[in-house]
């Protein structure tokens, strides 16, 4: 895809996010778009929101569980941009309006303290280089039409990402067995899902680990201080104005949210 | 009660055939259609006399649809509840022969150990934890006698709501300190993760499952002796299993359980 058509599409995707107004699957106008070619168009929108004042506060993980990656029909999670616009904390309410299709999935943030440079970052860098776990909501949300999304689809559009709530707590990771760390999602008081942190590559380290290898080919370092949301660990659930939220996390902590 | 000891002795014995002899049947409810609950749980109280007759040893309870989703989806309030024979019980890295069973499935469960008896109604959160000496990870074979899994639920406790087999193993803990409704569990089949969930996922919490049981039981006039084993219900979805298959279930600060399928 040539320079021209990454930037009309990373506008367009630009657009649809600051107007609220979703568009038509890249994939159903081009054909032949590849996943380097969405990345590219990534980075434009971020690039655009960067120039409006924001600033990149971290990355998010997706695509983690296998159910979500056969549906997408790839091999492999994907990655996109926080930026500090995204943040919200615990139990705060976050407008409805802000968002065009939201759902919301618990996950386990990482605070890194250390700088994480792929190629060769293994498991024990991950543990070592990070300051704090953290019990996190994501709020997905796409740009694209109805969630029609192709893998090409989410990469281009910040890999589907939204907001995200940071929790109550924070707990050292060398503490913590991250596989088994169980999740319960509850939405207006009733258990809509449950969880365990080995739902994001066997494991939310590995997640991290992906992420950092994955940068460090494309030169791109993660920074110490930035946050990591390592992917789902149960099924997204559709959230809407009047609805409130909590995760909890076994032996890490909680996070609150409802929708105005 | 709308059938009468007769048809209810014979219903036994044709499930409990078709559990010793690995032969699926239709559903009981497809010759009567007007049987209710209290049918189904004396056909289930029929089998159990029939197998303690015969020697056979009870050696604890398990309870069975224990998600709310799926109580919802069913149309029905309170879940469903069986017994544990003898012959079932395999000890933790067992191999669990496929070929005594009809089409096995997995589930992960937290099993509970009392150390004082429950009684309903009334019983709630509080009086299972107070009365529960440990709990212990556990993986329940389930095994409907039902061909092609066509059953409602009045059949599924005729038949013994499933129970086959059940591992236990792991490490045993005291509930104090432990948080039960975000514990954590992971199962692997053959190396590959299938299923995670939290114990949330069992009615809330794993101990409310253990205070549904003490209070469906009291309305049969029973209760729950001390030193009782129950199983809680599957944490996870059931997974099917076949000969050849290795499954290990880790709990989150309870160790793992594992078992072959030959």
């Amino acid at each position: 895809m040539n320079q021209e058509a990454i930037k009309r599409y990373g506008d367009e995707l630009y657009n649809a996010w600051r107007e609220r107004q979703p568009i038509e699957p890249l994939t159903a106008r081009e054909p032949g778009i590849t996943i380097e070619d969405a990345y590219q168009i990534q980075l434009r929108t971020i690039g655009l929101r960067r120039e409006r004042g924001e600033r990149v506060i971290g990355k998010k993980i997706g695509v983690t569980s296998k159910v979500v990656m056969n549906m997408l029909n790839v091999h492999q999670p994907d990655f996109g941009h926080l930026l500090s616009g995204m943040v919200y904390g615990d139990g705060e309410a976050i407008p409805a309006n802000t968002l065009l299709q939201p759902k919301a999935e618990g996950e386990i943030a990482f605070v890194l303290k250390r700088d994480l440079t792929g190629p060769g970052v293994t498991y024990a860098d991950v543990l070592r280089a990070t300051e704090c776990v953290m019990p996190c909501f994501e709020i997905v949300d796409s740009r694209i039409k109805d969630w029609k999304i192709k893998i090409q689809d989410t990469v281009a559009d910040n890999a589907s990402s939204g907001v995200f709530v940071l929790g109550d707590q924070a707990a050292d990771p060398r503490k913590i067995d991250l596989a088994l760390t169980g999740m319960v999602l509850e939405k207006n008081g009733e258990i809509v899902g449950t969880g365990a942190g080995a739902a994001a590559l066997g494991t939310p380290v590995n997640a991290v680990v992906w992420l950092a290898n994955t940068l460090g080919r494309l030169g791109i370092s993660l920074q110490a201080g930035e946050v990591i949301l390592s992917g789902s660990l149960a099924a997204m659930v559709p959230v809407a104005a009047g609805d409130s939220l909590r995760i909890s996390l076994g032996g890490i902590g909680s996070a609150g949210v409802k929708f105005v | 009660m709308k059938l009468d000891q007769n048809t209810i002795a014979q219903l036994a014995e044709y499930l409990e055939s078709a559990e010793l002899q690995n032969k699926a049947v239709t559903k009981i409810t497809d010759r009567y259609p007007d049987m209710d609950w209290d049918d189904a749980y004396a056909i289930q109280s029929a089998i159990r006399k029939r197998k303690e007759a015969r020697g056979t040893k009870i050696v604890g309870l398990k309870m069975g649809l224990t998600s709310h989703a799926k109580m919802k989806q069913m149309g029905v309030a309170n879940p469903v509840y069986g017994f544990l024979t003898d012959y079932g019980s395999c000890a933790d890295g067992a191999e669990i022969k496929t070929s005594e069973m009809i089409h096995p499935k997995i589930e992960a469960e937290i099993a509970f150990v009392l150390k004082q008896p429950l009684q309903g109604p009334g019983c709630h959160i509080g009086a299972v934890l107070a009365a529960t000496d440990f709990v212990v990870p556990a993986v329940e074979v389930i095994d409907s006698r039902y061909e092609n899994f066509r059953f409602d639920l009045k059949s599924v406790i005729a038949d013994n709501t499933s129970a086959a087999r059940f591992v236990t193993g792991g490490c045993m803990r005291e509930v104090a300190g432990l948080d039960l409704k975000n514990l954590g569990v992971v199962m692997e089949k053959n190396g590959e993760i299938v299923a995670t969930a939290a114990g949330a996922a069992v009615l809330g919490h794993p101990a409310a499952s253990v205070a549904m049981l003490a209070n469906m039981l009291a309305e049969r006039g029973e209760s729950i002796p001390a030193g009782a084993f129950i199983m809680t219900g599957g944490v996870t979805e059931a997974v099917a299993v076949a000969a050849g298959d290795s499954v290990t279930v880790r709990v989150q600060g309870l160790g793992s359980v594992s078992m072959k399928f030959i």
